[in-house]
């Protein structure tokens, strides 16, 4: 009978600990606030940060935080409208649609139109690049073509061509990840209405532009002259639309002496195939600890 | 004083449970990238650590021993611990939020960790009091920063240098975790010397 008691004493502690955490969950525990609870299992659970917040647990307690609705139930752009409505209809809010936003290159800059000022062998990222003097391009903000921005995005919305990020607006969600990835900053997150974009990011003078680039932006100012709306102007060397002005009348785009303007076709059917976000896996942080 | 100035050291640099012992390998290679995370995953093993040794020790010496049952010295001690972090996350969580924002996600991640359920077994085959046990885990926790800052540091610049593909990732780390274990070596002869013994 000698194992009566080392059975009786392992026994006897994992009670002992059960019924201390059992007590102590009862007298000490914090509650998880219900709505947060709900509003977590409703989003994606990308943690991509296109609603601002640090990942969903994050945006999911500020809004159940959030008794007066002074954010918005709609930020989740990932999710789209179906996430917006639930969301909306946890928190007992009417829903206003989801704030769809996608990305958009200000930068034209392919191979065919402007050169490479060096060789690069070094590491193959642009931020590695972009540290090495001032990249390789021999327009300072022109894009690098070694598409960090492709590799962060989960959506598969990116792709470089002749050396230039070329982003696919129906896959797009508009999380921001690229435009965070990028080192010259070319990647904008832009509204879903938007049809006008100004695909050159210069801050050269409009002389040494020509020089190096045969679309990039010249600083004429005639895109400035031309808008009635007083949305398009010209800073640092290179125009800059005012999404909350443009009314998508498109004349810029015509005047402008480059065609660095470009602009999307009308949308032919507004309901917009949102691509699924690859499951996402543990990282290799998370997967090694346990 | 001196004994305990002399265990101190030889946890931290001589007897490093990361880079000498191989313990607690995981989170040295998975939470090591960041220096922020590296430092915050250090100070809940340090806390882990003193706290599992003051609580496993009387139970060996109050229950086990006594008993004769030493060979459920294992079993028992990842048990207390596994509990013990569980609670200590739960208090935690109640009365100290801001310490739990910082500490907590890497509370549950240590709580069956092989570092610190080694510590607490080699207290004990150490054959330490009560007083140098502490501070034996002390000195293994400190020692456990130590080697995380040190390799996030090596880390950050493993990360900006291009390797051939067979070494990309883990592979380079672990080469470069064996270079900084070697350099610990070093350390072998350091207290002698410190000390004067």
């Amino acid at each position: 009978m000698s194992y009566i008691i080392p059975v009786g004493i392992v026994t006897g502690i994992g009670l002992l600990a059960g019924a201390i955490l059992t007590v102590a969950d009862k007298f000490m525990g914090v509650k998880m606030d219900e709505t947060a609870a709900k509003v977590l299992a409703a989003l994606p659970g990308a943690n991509c940060g296109a609603c601002g917040f640090a990942g969903c647990q994050d945006y999911a307690n500020t809004l159940a935080k959030d008794e007066e609705h002074v954010i918005k139930a709609n930020l989740c752009t990932p999710g789209g409208d179906s996430v917006a409505m639930e969301v909306s209809s946890i928190l007992g809010v009417e829903f206003e649609g989801a704030s769809s936003q996608f990305a958009i290159m200000k930068c034209s800059g392919s191979q065919d139109r402007t050169n490479y000022a060096m060789d690069y062998k070094g590491h193959q990222t642009c931020k590695a690049n972009k540290l090495f003097y001032r990249g390789r391009g021999a327009c300072e903000m022109a894009c690098l073509g070694f598409g960090d921005c492709v590799n962060v995005c989960e959506y598969g919305a990116i792709r470089i061509e002749n050396g230039l990020a070329v982003i696919n607006k129906n896959r797009c969600v508009g999380c921001g990840l690229c435009a965070k990835a990028c080192p010259n900053a070319l990647i904008e997150i832009v509204p879903e209405k938007t049809r006008v974009v100004v695909g050159c990011s210069s801050i050269d003078t409009g002389k040494d532009t020509r020089q190096i680039c045969s679309i990039g932006c010249i600083a004429c100012k005639l895109c400035e002259k031309t808008c009635k709306f007083d949305a398009i102007h010209v800073i640092d060397n290179h125009a800059v639309i005012d999404y909350t002005k443009c009314k998508n009348c498109t004349l810029c785009a015509k005047k402008c002496p480059t065609n660095v303007i470009h602009v999307f076709p009308k949308p032919v059917n507004a309901a917009k195939q949102k691509a699924k976000p690859v499951v996402a896996e543990p990282s290799q942080e998370e997967a090694s600890v346990q | 004083m001196q004994d305990m100035l002399i265990i101190l050291f030889s946890a931290i640099l001589v007897n490093n449970f990361v880079l000498v012992k191989f313990l607690g390998i995981c989170p040295f290679l998975g939470v090591s990238k960041k220096l922020d995370s590296a430092v915050g995953m250090s100070f809940a093993v340090i806390f882990v650590m003193v706290l599992a040794t003051a609580v496993t020790y009387p139970i060996h010496m109050g229950l086990l021993v006594p008993l004769q049952i030493g060979y459920l010295q294992t079993i028992i001690f990842i048990l207390v611990i596994a509990a013990l972090v569980q609670l200590v996350e739960i208090a935690l969580k109640k009365y100290v939020p801001a310490l739990h924002q910082s500490l907590g996600v890497y509370l549950p991640l240590i709580t069956t960790n092989c570092a610190v359920l080694g510590v607490t077994i080699l207290n004990i085959d150490e054959s330490y009091t009560y007083i140098q046990s502490l501070v034996n885990s002390f000195g293994a926790g400190v020692g456990f920063l130590l080697a995380m800052v040190l390799f996030s540091g090596i880390r950050q610049r493993i990360e900006n240098n291009n390797f051939p593909a067979a070494f990309k990732g883990i592979p380079s780390v672990l080469i470069a975790a064996s270079i900084v274990s070697l350099a610990f070596m070093g350390f072998s002869g350091v207290i002698d010397g410190l000390f004067g013994l």
